[in-house]
């Protein structure tokens, strides 16, 4: 009997897919205004509207949107008008939020095991109608991620830039923590309020270690969201292990995956950066009188594409780096450049 | 009579409380490439920031071609170049995209880029000499190239007016030469340049004007002076309006000695 003969497991499985595309598109943005922590933030001031709908009786996750969207936009307004303390500010945000959350949850007359349920996420026990709640604003926050991403694109790369091509700076931004707060709604009953920021930020991070362009950021970590969050819930379904931390982990160990790659991708890329001929600068005494410097390396190959040594483009001809200095080939040897 | 591009008429700036600007009456008519000059502190990227609208003017009127700010929506007219270290941001950007922001003045949300938008996009970064670039990321450029990216965004919107925030500070030699190329093919096409600058160097052929910032005021408005397109930035003590620099003033802070007096407190 396959697991997918668990109604409960293709529930999990559908959430896990649509939390996993949706929170890493928002993320990225985030990431390129360097506010990574802020999926966090909004994450603390959810646990205070989840609290409310306990204590109202309303769903939760209705009432989670509602305070995680205004406390996005309060983040936001702070982030545009304060200048000093920001940081501080935005803090003084998450510590409201989550301290509010338990005082009102102990108010409700509820546990903090209920409470639990949405700090973790608990996905095995996600109902049709929440998968439908969950599908539809996954899938807007996809849309306006991607469809919108020159735009988005644009007002984080450079707001001065932005604002004289006559885009309107404000509503992007408002429009990136709105996307934000209901995506961490999304995640909520996925991976919990107390994580959601990884799957939000951990994708992109991992993404841009063998990345180049924006595009391929965006969607390698939407790719990316999806597999951690299916293999998470796979893997937790054979080790009867919490699905949100499993998913969590296995995004961690994606990055720990391609950082090493990223660290020699990039390595490479400095040794083959071409040298630009410095046009004003006095040439050296030693080499207007010598001419040129032979290397001292007796040579078994001849540098070329298939030597192994970084080929780096230089005036009117190719260096080689060999030994941590440049061989251009000259004659029957070999320069020191 | 020229089409006047850009008018700033009785300007004053305040930030925060502080007067940076006041007084300033500077028209640029079409076609026309003006440097703004001055040392540290003396308002000239403040004045460019309140022509773009990006401060307010707490007096006077800024108009861009003809139209008050405020009221002005012709944005893909004008190019902008803020003055930045880097192109690069949290997440790796190539040439490509960065330069392809400057279409988005001319394009709708939601939809595509067109053929126009792509080959606009092309041709400014063949302007700049970055096409062999353009699929790298931004973050792996030198300084000068990357500012090169700046001005080739700008470029791509084919603006009518193109104001750029220190291009040259702190650019290689060669991509000061490369913006002179671009910039004077620009200006070939009757296009009209506000460029403020800390010194000229290869930019100075292409200026037809000069206006010389000092204390937050206009000091000077008119053709090139030697002792300004060449001068070290740091030493303009013996300017063409001959004031002597008050000993133990402060040269890297903006300074207006005097309050505004503003409309709205009298």
């Amino acid at each position: 009997m396959s697991i997918l003969d668990y109604p409960f497991v293709v529930r999990a499985l559908l959430g896990a897919l649509f939390t996993g595309l949706a929170a890493p598109a928002v993320g990225t943005y985030l990431v390129q205004r360097r506010l990574a922590l802020m999926g966090d933030g909004i994450g603390h001031i959810a646990v205070t509207g989840v609290a409310l709908g306990l204590l109202t009786g309303t769903s939760p996750t209705v009432t989670a949107v509602i305070v995680a969207v205004l406390g996005a936009v309060v983040i936001e307004v702070i982030r545009e008008t304060g200048r000093t303390s920001g940081d501080v500010a935005l803090a003084l945000l998450f510590y409201g939020g989550i301290a509010g959350g338990v005082l009102i949850t102990g108010l409700a007359g509820q546990s903090a095991a209920t409470l639990n349920i949405y700090l973790f996420g608990s996905i095995t026990t996600i109902s049709a109608g929440d998968l439908r709640v969950t599908a539809v604003l996954a899938a807007v926050v996809v849309v306006v991620a991607v469809g919108l991403s020159p735009q988005l694109f644009a007002v984080a790369q450079d707001t001065e830039f932005a604002r004289v091509a006559g885009l309107d700076v404000r509503l992007y931004n408002m429009l990136v923590a709105v996307l934000a707060a209901v995506t961490v709604t999304v995640a909520m009953r996925t991976v919990g309020l107390l994580l959601v920021s990884a799957l939000m930020v951990v994708p992109v991070a991992t993404s841009q270690q063998v990345t180049r362009t924006f595009r391929a950021t965006l969607f390698a970590a939407m790719g990316l969201g999806i597999l951690a969050s299916l293999g998470g819930v796979v893997i937790s379904s054979y080790v009867n292990a919490a699905p949100g931390a499993t998913i969590v982990l296995l995004a961690l160990a994606g990055f720990a995956a391609a950082y090493p790659v990223g660290v020699l991708l990039r390595r490479r890329q400095r040794l083959t950066s071409p040298f630009a001929e410095p046009a004003d600068e006095p040439a050296l005494p030693a080499r207007r009188t010598g001419g040129h410097l032979v290397a001292r390396e007796d040579h078994g190959h001849a540098h070329g594409e298939a030597c192994g040594h970084p080929a780096v483009p230089h005036g009117d001809h190719v260096d080689y780096v060999h030994d941590g200095h440049r061989h251009a080939a000259h004659g029957s040897h070999y320069d020191e450049h | 009579m020229s089409e006047t591009v850009l008018q700033v008429a009785d300007g004053a700036v305040e930030l925060g409380g502080r007067p940076i600007l006041r007084g300033i009456d500077v028209s640029v008519g079409r076609g026309e490439v003006l440097a703004v000059l001055g040392a540290n502190g003396s308002g000239k990227s403040t004045l460019v920031r309140a022509m773009m609208g990006l401060v307010p003017v707490c007096r006077g009127e800024v108009r861009l071609f003809g139209t008050p700010l405020a009221q002005f929506r012709d944005w893909q007219r004008v190019g902008f170049v803020p003055q930045r270290v880097t192109a690069a941001s949290g997440v790796p950007a190539s040439v490509r995209e960065v330069v392809a922001s400057g279409r988005l003045s001319r394009r709708r949300p939601f939809w595509p880029s067109s053929r126009a938008d792509r080959a606009a996009v092309e041709d400014a970064i063949a302007a700049v000499d970055l096409t062999d670039k353009a699929r790298e990321g931004v973050s792996t450029l030198s300084g000068g190239q990357q500012q090169r990216v700046l001005i080739a965004r700008a470029l791509a919107g084919v603006p009518d007016l193109l104001v750029l925030d220190e291009p040259t500070s702190g650019v290689d030699v060669q991509s000061q030469h490369t913006f002179a190329d671009a910039l004077g093919a620009l200006a070939a096409r009757g296009a009209t340049i506000v460029l403020v600058a800390h010194e000229l160097g290869p930019l100075g052929r292409l200026v037809d004007r000069t206006v010389v910032m000092r204390d937050g005021r206009v000091a000077y408005d008119g053709p090139p002076i030697a002792v300004f397109t060449e001068a070290d930035p740091h030493h303009h003590h013996d300017g063409p309006v001959g004031q002597a620099d008050q000993a133990g003033r402060s040269e890297h802070g903006p300074v207006v000695t005097s309050p505004l007096d503003r409309e709205d407190r009298r």
